[in-house]
């Protein structure tokens, strides 16, 4: 089965398309590395190559997190299957 | 895994992997002579710089430093100077005589720019005819000084390219080479992960220094924050969110077995086998450059989407796993391993293969970055001239 997005680790709230063209209502495929699963969902908004979806709902205010470790703040509620980047999560750092 | 391959070793014992004849100017006002001589003596490289007068203290050292350890690396055979003035013209040809290489310095005052691009140019001459007659011998991979960087990064840096640099990391710190990363500000947010591997104490606090210097210089001259720089503008269109999210997919090029056995000030050569941090800027050429002064002969710089930097004098073996950028700017890359994306080959065999381009271009074959003449040469500046 083709892989459409992959995910560092079974904790991690947010997978990574790998494959263009991914388009709303796709249905996809995506391989967590670490734990070796394979996982599914339905995309809300068109995601470019290398852009991150929402694997759960996200409210203003909570952590991302990725390698199992936190990326950042949620600025704007994300729900599963959203794109996730620039627009609703920011950095803690700077 | 392979461990042997043919490189030149020089006078002071060290392995170099390609045999240049540098024209080296003191200062920017230098070049024009440097670049006369690079005209008349076919296959010798000029090393033009924007630097070099009116600097001082701490910056001063670094600019020394850069220069000199350019002249010393062990993959340049021989070295002629040029400055504006003969005393420290002089400094940077003693410098790189303590190598044991062959050195000439000549100075532009009192001959002009004709007569000592005459001088220079013959003296040239001759080192090109000496250093083409040097052989390559067979060496083993635990000679080799291997420094990494990555540049342009996405999000499929963190997932792939990264993490094969770190096989390979992982599989030359076994072998005994010399290893080095740097990129400060990119560690933020997983400057912890890198504490945790420092192999003591002291080594721990020199990192936890060196960080909170430069994030202390971020702090200092942030006019609100850094999210329209770090991540660039390219991380972000790859995918790449926040500078945490950047930095821990950084951190995947060091692998997961070697302990940091210490830190470097910038362009500070190691004392010792095994892997090592340098405080650097997280810019490509920046960084790659103080890689080549510290003395390391080979570079392995990941990318996502598509840096196309090169170094006049260290070889950078470029690798990308983004299925796009490959496509779109295939001749810049030397190793694809977006086979892991798709699932088609792990990351052991990634690393095996990123090696194998290693090795071969260790051996003389000509990078992509080399191919197609990058040439960045950029001295890192702590502040302004006098």
């Amino acid at each position: 089965m083709s892989i459409d997005f992959l995910v560092h680790e079974a904790a991690d709230g947010v997978g990574v398309v790998v494959v263009e063209g991914l388009t709303a209502g796709h249905e996809c495929t995506g391989w967590v590395m670490q734990e070796d699963k394979t996982v599914h969902i339905t995309l809300r908004n068109d995601i470019p190559i290398g852009h991150k979806v929402a694997l759960k709902d996200f409210a203003a205010g909570d952590t991302v997190f990725k390698y199992n470790t936190d990326i950042g703040k949620v600025v704007a509620p994300i729900k599963k299957g959203e794109h996730l980047h620039v627009h609703n999560v920011k950095t803690k750092r700077w | 895994m392979e461990r042997k391959f043919f490189g030149y070793r020089r006078e002071n014992g060290r392995v170099g992997v390609r045999n240049h004849v540098v024209l080296l100017p003191l200062d920017d006002l230098s070049n024009a002579a440097c670049e006369a001589v690079a005209n008349n003596v076919k296959g010798t490289l000029a090393l033009p710089h924007a630097y070099g007068r009116l600097q001082f203290g701490e910056d001063l050292d670094l600019y020394f430093r850069t220069v000199i350890g350019m002249g010393s690396n062990p993959n340049v055979a021989a070295v002629v100077v040029i400055g504006i003035e003969p005393l420290w013209t002089q400094k940077i040809v003693d410098g790189i005589a303590s190598t044991g290489k062959p050195v000439s310095g000549f100075a532009i005052e009192k001959n002009g720019d004709l007569a000592t691009i005459c001088n220079a140019s013959r003296r040239a001459k001759e080192y090109m005819h000496w250093a083409t007659e040097q052989q390559r011998t067979e060496c083993d991979v635990k000679e080799l000084w291997v420094s990494t960087k990555c540049g342009e990064s996405d999000t499929t840096s963190g997932l792939a390219t990264n993490p094969t640099v770190g096989n390979a990391y992982d599989k030359l710190w076994e072998a005994g080479a010399t290893l080095l990363f740097g990129e400060t500000t990119e560690l933020t947010g997983g400057e912890h992960l890198v504490a945790a591997r420092c192999a003591t104490n002291e080594v721990r606090k020199k990192f936890q220094f060196f960080f909170d210097r430069y994030a202390k210089v971020v702090d200092d001259h942030k006019t609100d924050d850094l999210t329209d720089s770090q991540p660039t503008k390219g991380n972000i269109e790859g995918g790449l969110t926040t500078i945490e999210e950047k930095a821990l997919g950084n951190i995947q090029k060091i692998g997961r077995k070697a302990p940091v056995v210490g830190c470097l000030d910038k362009a500070e050569s190691p004392t010792g086998p095994g892997l090592w941090f340098m405080d650097s800027s997280s810019a490509a050429a920046e960084m790659v450059t103080l890689c080549a002064a510290a003395g390391f002969v080979v570079h392995l710089f990941p990318t996502g989407q598509g840096n196309v930097i090169g170094n006049p004098i260290l070889p950078v073996v470029k690798l990308c796993s983004n299925p796009r950028t490959l496509r779109t700017m295939s001749e810049h890359f030397d190793v694809d391993v977006s086979g892991i994306l798709r699932r088609e080959i792990n990351l052991d065999q990634a690393g095996d293969k990123l090696i194998d381009m290693m090795i071969r271009t260790c051996n003389g074959r000509r990078t992509s970055a080399e191919v197609l003449g990058h040439r960045e040469f950029i001295i890192t500046r702590l502040y302004e001239s006098a």
